[in-house]
Parts: C-alpha cells; structure tokens; sequence
C-alpha cells in the first residue's frame, strides 16, 4: 500500500511538528508513505471565499500530485472534506475520481483503513477534544449532536487508548470554534466570540490540553489562547498520538 | 451595512451576546430532547423531504387542485405575483368592508410583503396579536427570529416597552404581569376587529383547506371573532394530501420550539355561516428560486427556525445584523435569491459548519447552498479591490511550486523578523484579538529533505 501524505499549506509552514509527528506516526504502523515534493495547497481558501473558478490550477495540481496513490492521508479534515466535496469544479478524469475517494484523514484511514485504534501512545494530561465541523459533519467521523444517529467517534476511539490520557466531556461538545477560513477576518468580531465561548467551555471543564483533527481550528483558538494568556495547551491529535513517555 | 458590520456593533455588549446566546441554545437543547424522544426522527427528516421535493417538482397541479378544492368550500381564492399585488388584494377585501381595525396572526409572508406598513398608509389599524410580534411592532421594529420575533428583548426592555404604550406599572419584568396586561389589551383588539389576517402553515390540495399552528391561539381568536378571514400563504406551503400532516406537524413544533406538538393546529376548510374566507396565494419571487436548480430546495422550508437556534453565528450576532425578513442560515439562501447586491454578505455569515443542515426537519443542504450562493455572488456583485486582488493573486501562487515556495519563505520571515507594529496593524483583523502563530526556524519541507533524504 503505497500512501501519499498530504501536508496541508499552513501547517508546512506554520506548524512542522504536526506534519512530522503524521509522518513518524504512518512509519510506526507500517505504512508505505511517500511525500510528493511539489504539492501546494488543495483550494480551499479560494473556494470558501468564493473564488472557486481561481483555485482550479490548485486543484489540478493536486491530482497530479496524488494520483499515483493508493490513498492519500492529511492531517486536516478540512482540506480532505475540501477535496472529496468540491473538486467538482474541474473536469471528472479517471485521476481525480481516484484521487477524491482515496483522500483520507488521518484518523479515519488509522481506524478505517489500517483497522487500528491502539497505537501504543502514552500521554497523561486532561485533554478536551475539538470536534472539527467538516470532518464532523462533513466526513462524519463522529456521530452530531443534532442528529438522532447512535453514538460514536473516530477521533475518541484513538484517544481512549491512549496511555494516562483523560478525555473531557464539553457542555457544547461539538458547536464550531469559530475559525471557517476568511470567516475569520472578515467576521472577525463573531468570530472571535465563538473562539473564547469554545475556550471557556474546555476551561470550565478542567481540560489542560485541546485537541483536534483540524489544526486550523486549532490555530484560531491557540491565537486567542496566546493573547488571552489562558491556561491552556494546543496540540494535534497527530503529536498525542505519536508521545510516548 | 454588512452582516459583519451589524454583528460587531451586536457584539460591543457582550453581556448581551451571552444572553442572547444561552436563550437560543436553551430552545436548541430543549429541540434535541424532543426529537430524541422521536423514533424513527431521520426517517421522518427523510420523508418530509421526499414530499417537498415532490410538491416543488408538482407545484402546479397542486396548486390548482388546491384552488378547486377551496373554490368548492366556498373559500375565495386570490393570486399574487408579487408583494405588491399581494398587498391591494389585502386592501382590496378590507375596504369592501369598510372595515378600519384589522388584527393579524404571526405570519411570515407578511413581514416580507411589508403589509402593515402598506395597511397603515391607507388609514387601517394593524394590530399583530402574538405577543412577540406585538412587542416588536410597538417597539417599531421587525422580528428577529422567525418564531421568536421578540427574542432579542429582554423582559426588563419589554417592561418598559408596555409601561410606556399600555400605561403598565413598573414589574421589574415580571413575565406573568406582562402577559396579563398585553392579554387584556389584545382581548380588546379582537372584540373590535373588522377583518383578521393569518398566516398558513400548511395547505393541503386534496381537501383545499389549510393549517394555521401558534401557541397562543391568537390565530383562532382573530378568526372566529371577525366576519372577515384572509389567509395569506406562498406557494410553497401546500402539501399533497391530509395524511402528510402527520408528518409535517410531528417535525414543526419539535423542530421549533422543543414541544411534541404545536399549542393549536387550527385546521380552517370552509367560512363559517355568514362569513368570509379568503386566501391569497403569493409567489413574490418563489418561482424565480424555484428555477435556479441548486437553491430550489429552499423552498422546502417550513419555518420552524431550528437552523437560527442551531446556528453559532446567528446566536452571536443577533437577527436583526442579517436586515432581512427571514434571517440566520435560511434567511441566507432565500434573501441573495430577491436582491443580490443588498443581501451580498449574508452567505458569507457562516463557517460552513453545517449545523444548520443537520437540524433541519426537512433536509436542505443549507450550507452547501451558502458555499453556492458565494460563488456566484463573486461574480455578479462587485467585490471589494483588496480581498479580490489578494484571492486572485493566491489562486496563482497556489498554481505552482515555486512561488508557493517563495511566498511561503517570505510570510515566515515576517512573522519571525517583522516588528510587533508593522505585523499587528490596523489592516491585520485576525491580530486584534488573536496573536498569530509563533513560526519555526524550518519548514516540514526543509525538515524532509534533512530527514527523508531517499524518499521522493
């Protein structure tokens, strides 16, 4: 099985560490993963802002990136709901169907695909879980609170295995954060509403640590974390799930 | 004024923001006890849907079996293409009855045709009898939400409200007194009524009668006590058959307001002896969004306001920031359909969450429809220069290697080296509240090619 790992624009060059720890963490469980060097960024920030039509060379690019792939697997449940949703916008090749339903999250293609949910971690802190919108509602890796769907949740199945780690329940577990791309500086003052609400409720519940599927996310509440000096730590589930003690 | 202009005056009071908020997440809460306690709910979601899309896909020949089916109840029957014809057939019936005192039920359509006003202009009092709409219209302002018109207002506002305009005595918001007092006052205005104007939930083409669901059977009181009825529905509203009912109200009052079931589901099918029933039937731009293949479904909605309780932007943001009729995620997809321009900002008043989609009882994509609705709106309403420029220019950085690579060397050399000032700039909305992320001496492709060297 030969995998191609999608690195996400901003976390290669704001957050190495995630893409590190999603690489080490494929390498443990074995998995063939090749990192196509000329890969960018798959569109979504022009798509959601409504420049779809300039964000085809983006995704064009994309596909020839990952074509040759067995699966393809990031560490973002945005972008892979990005790919799998919208690159409707350019021609439906043989290549870009592949591409579009082998994309993968990461934590759905450990659980999914490898069958795995004990990856052997240690990590013994309170963590609160940050169930992202669009892997949540967009690539159901967890059952929503709005929906009469008998629980369940990707992400929580990797966490319970987890070593030492105690995971919080939240009062609004799965409402967004706030973040949504441009949302975010374009409906700043909502947005950043959302973020502290978000923040207080893992503060309320004693969590140390937050984490999430979608280091976006993770981004717009650590900056508000930063500012704000609250006690609190943001990490990928890619970098919990790759600590040992 | 923008949606995101409108929501950052809301938000300058964040005392009230977090009211606001809590109050509509209790209905969200209250919402998902109910439709737990529903078997079967998807199913029913399903179903619901199912029917809509048939009655959109129909809407013709049920409309007009509808119309013979009422005509032969001996209800009278008026279309209206637009608000505007809507309005003087209203006009019409009231003046064919000399009548001056009017008293309406909650009705949606309406709000939009802007009917009051209208009536109000020809010297006809209006008076909106559900206890929401009557304290927005004394306060002179339009609802907010769609079922809680008034939710905007705390008791305390409202007890001002009622002691300045009904002479009421200082209750520090007691709920109960309020009440009382604004019962008095309304029992009043029926008793006087000349004509009374509902709204329809639904109506029904097999029978050529029609629903009318409050909870605080204003609509039953204003209809039973006037020798005049007008009925105002859109075309959207009509349903198949009587036995399609069933699912339709299990949905709304959960969907709504957490109750199983609506206070009064009036069901009105004939005028009663000596008097009149009319019923106008609108599209008001209904059919235009029909056409338009990925925003149809909008129509299927039944106005239960699940998706403004559910919605995080709604709750903290208020209804009033959307300046439309019907606002919150809904309001954003029918809205851009009537006057692109005005409504330009509305589908971007979203993270695309899909909260909004999940909760609705008859299962429109309603966040696909806003990342549609964006695409376009791009396209036919002039943009801003600066975020157009920097959009185009990032679709061709993204394009290719080497200036992704360039692009990306550079934004990391200034967040590390750039002094505080120049990067936390007034032009820098993300650093007014937020730091920005605290950048590495690598990126992972410089880390790669040290560490993976062998690979490609």
């Amino acid at each position: 099985m030969r995998v191609g790992l999608f690195i996400p624009c901003y976390i290669n060059q704001l957050y190495p560490q995630v893409a590190i720890a999603t690489l080490e963490l494929l390498e443990k469980l074995n998995v063939d993963v090749y990192y196509p060097s000329t890969q960018t960024c798959c569109g979504q920030p022009l798509g959601n802002s409504g420049y779809e039509e300039d964000s085809k060379g983006a995704c064009q690019l994309f596909v020839e990136n990952f074509a040759a792939y067995d699966y393809i697997v990031g560490p973002s449940g945005s972008c892979i709901y990005h790919v799998k949703k919208h690159f409707d916008i350019i021609e439906q090749t043989p290549d870009v169907v592949k591409v579009r339903n082998n994309a993968f999250e990461l934590c759905e293609f450990i659980v999914k695909v490898l069958g795995k949910t004990d990856l052997g971690a240690s990590f013994p802190h309170k963590v609160g879980l940050h169930k992202s919108c669009h892997g949540l509602r967009g690539l159901h890796l967890g059952s929503c609170s709005e929906r009469m769907d008998p629980y369940y949740s990707t992400e929580e199945d990797l966490l319970n295995n987890v070593k030492g780690l105690e995971l919080m329940q939240l009062n609004r577990a799965d409402e967004c954060c706030g973040f949504g791309g441009t949302f975010s500086v374009f409906e700043e003052a909502v947005s950043v509403k959302m973020g502290k609400d978000k923040i207080q409720d893992h503060l309320d519940n004693g969590v140390e640590v937050i984490t999430g599927a979608d280091h976006s996310c993770l981004m717009h509440l650590e900056g508000l974390i930063n500012r704000d000096n609250k006690p609190l730590k943001v990490m990928h589930i890619a970098e919990i799930l790759n600590s040992t003690i | 004024m923008s949606h995101s202009e409108k929501a950052a005056i809301f938000n300058k009071n964040e005392a009230k923001v977090n009211w606001h908020d809590k109050a509509l997440w209790y209905v969200r809460e209250k919402r998902d006890n109910a439709a737990h306690g529903v078997k079967g709910w998807e199913y029913l979601r399903d179903t619901a849907s199912k029917i809509k899309g048939n009655v959109l896909s129909n809407l013709d020949n049920y409309l007009i079996e509808f119309e013979a089916n009422a005509l032969k109840n001996g209800i009278k029957v008026h279309w209206a293409s637009d608000a505007k014809e809507h309005n003087s057939i209203v006009h019409k019936i009231v003046k064919e009855h000399n009548a001056k005192k009017v008293v309406k039920s909650k009705s949606m359509l309406t709000e939009e045709c802007h009917l009051n006003p209208y009536l109000e202009s020809k010297n006809i009092e209006v008076v909106d009898t559900d206890l929401g709409e009557y304290i927005v219209q004394i306060a002179k302002e339009t609802p907010s939400h769609i079922v809680l018109p008034a939710i905007h207002k705390t008791k305390e506002e409202v007890d001002e409200l009622f002691q300045e305009h009904l002479g009421t005595k200082p209750s520090n918001g007691n709920p109960e007194y309020l009440t009382n007092e604004a019962r008095k006052h309304l029992r009043n205005k029926f008793l006087q009524a000349d004509v009374a104007i509902t709204g329809v939930n639904f109506a029904i083409a097999e029978t050529g009668g029609f629903v009318v669901c409050t909870n605080e059977g204003n609509a039953d009181m204003g209809a039973h006590l006037a020798p005049v009825h007008i009925a105002c529905m859109g075309i959207e509203k009509i349903i198949p058959k009587e036995e399609h009912l069933g699912v339709f109200l299990r949905l709304l009052a959960r969907s709504a307001t957490g109750q199983p079931i609506t206070t009064y589901s009036s069901h009105f099918n004939k005028p009663a002896k000596g008097k009149e029933l009319h019923i106008v039937i609108v599209d008001n731009g209904r059919t235009e969004q029909l056409s338009r293949e990925d925003f149809r479904s909008s129509l299927h909605c039944i106005r239960c306001g699940a998706c403004m309780n559910t919605c995080p932007i709604y709750r903290r943001s208020g209804g009033h920031s959307y300046d439309a009729t019907i606002p919150g995620p809904i309001g954003s997809i029918l809205s851009p359909g009537k006057d692109l321009t005005k409504h330009s900002s509305l589908p971007f008043a979203s993270t695309l969450c899909g909260s909004c989609s999940n909760v609705c009882p008859v299962k429109i994509n309603i966040h696909e429809q806003l990342y549609k609705w964006r695409q376009l709106i791009v396209k036919d309403v002039k943009q801003p220069v600066v975020k157009k420029t920097i959009l185009k220019i990032t679709g061709k950085i993204l394009k290719n290697r080497t200036s992704y690579n360039l692009v990306g060397k550079s934004a990391r050399f200034m967040l590390k080296y750039a002094p505080r000032f120049m990067v936390y700039s007034k032009l820098n909305a993300w650093g007014k509240a937020r730091e920005l992320p605290k950048v590495k001496t690598q990126n992972f492709d410089d880390w790669y090619k040290a560490k993976r060297k062998n690979n490609e």
